[in-house]
């Protein structure tokens, strides 16, 4: 029996201070602060980018380079879940994650957002170079402050700002390897930057009882249902010209043109089925949301596929 | 007296206490820290083979 965790609180030496009891977080708690779903889609998005960058980069740099862009979003993660913890706790989506829980503090939640946002730059920035440490840097600052602490709770427009935290790690990717920056990365930024907002307003669509009831103010909450589906039509119309700019500028061939048309119209019969669904939305939002993943998965694999694969194995050759 | 007191003065004498599950969970956050620092240690000597004396230099 314990001999602590009956309701007794535990006093310090000094002025009988009460102290944190002991942690119960497990291994698995401080994996799941890093949120692994969101890492996967960071880590697969900077490999394109370092795949498709122009110039060779060793293996095990390159491995370097992406474990450092995974340990960085997962800090940013854990520094979001530090300081959401209170609106967490207030919808079912987040309500189980480790701090609300109570399975881990928020003290623990932000040291170990901080020390891994540390290692990550600083070891991107000694064993790779110093432009992708400084990207990776002010892409954790901005999830972290710009997103998290200010406009998430602000403004409607969070997620379309926002947005590009996570349009940042194909950028990372090709900094890494090229050490400068250009009109490619810029593209691939601007696909996942435009790609944000009808994703996370269809999931908004039907989370807005959630969003409202922890006075997040997202689009669907302080605009409305109807005003959110014109705005997710219409950038889904500026996402689709953007998801094809690869091909007609030379960065992706004959596949990639095809795919990006086909998915892009998909996108935007669905996106179109918001818009003219009245009751219920729930329906043609989820498959709004359900498909976009794939889309942008699909455009993405497509480009490593057609520019990277090749380049991928001759570096490996080497 | 009650028996939030006892337990603080037992907290007091013993110092803090942990239970089964605490320990566990100590010992497996333990466990996970050292194999990451062990394979910190391995990246950086790797990294250092890799690129030989080029280590040293710090491009853009």
């Amino acid at each position: 029996m314990s001999l602590i965790s009956e309701g007794a609180e535990l006093r310090g030496p000094i002025d009988g201070q009460v102290l944190a009891e002991p942690s119960l977080a497990t291994v698995g708690d401080y994996i799941a602060l890093l949120k692994p779903r969101v890492m996967s889609l960071v880590v697969f998005t900077a490999l394109v980018g370092l795949a498709v960058a122009p110039g060779s980069l060793h293996p095990v740099t390159a491995f370097t380079a992406l474990l450092c862009i995974a340990v960085g979003a997962g800090a940013s993660g854990a520094l979001n879940m530090w300081f959401d913890a209170d609106i967490d706790a207030l919808m079912t989506r987040t309500a189980r994650r480790p701090v609300p829980m109570g399975r881990v503090q928020p003290g623990e939640a932000l040291a170990f957002g901080l020390t891994l946002s540390c290692f990550a730059v600083v070891v991107l920035g000694l064993l790779v170079n110093v432009l992708s440490a400084a990207l990776l840097a002010f892409t954790i600052f901005f999830y972290a402050v710009v997103y998290t602490m200010w406009l998430k709770r602000s403004t409607p427009q969070n997620i379309v700002i926002g947005g590009a935290a996570g349009a940042f790690p194909p950028v990372i990717g090709w900094a890494a390897v090229t050490g400068s920056l250009s009109l490619e990365p810029i593209l691939l930024f601007a696909i996942i930057f435009m790609w944000t907002p009808p994703h996370f307003w269809a999931l908004a669509l039907y989370r807005s009882e959630e969003y409202a009831r922890a006075g997040i103010p997202m689009l669907p909450v302080v605009a409305g249902e109807v005003s959110t589906r014109r705005h997710i039509l219409l950038y889904t119309l500026l996402l689709v010209p953007v998801g094809i700019a690869p091909w007609p500028l030379g960065f992706a061939g004959a596949l990639y043109g095809v795919t990006s048309v086909v998915t892009g119209a998909i996108m935007l019969l669905l996106a179109w089925q918001v818009f003219r669904e009245r009751r219920p939305v729930e329906r043609a939002a989820k498959n709004l949301f359900a498909f976009s993943i794939l889309y942008l998965f699909l455009l993405f694999a497509v480009l490593l596929v057609e520019r990277g694969w090749g380049g991928l194995i001759a570096r490996v050759a080497v | 007296m009650s028996m939030g007191s006892v337990m603080t003065e037992r907290d007091k004498d013993d110092g803090v206490v942990l239970t089964e599950a605490q320990k566990r969970a100590r010992r497996s956050r333990s466990i996970a820290i050292a194999l990451s620092l062990a394979a910190l240690v391995l990246l950086f000597y790797v990294m250092t083979l890799v690129k030989g004396p080029m280590v040293l230099v710090r491009p853009m």
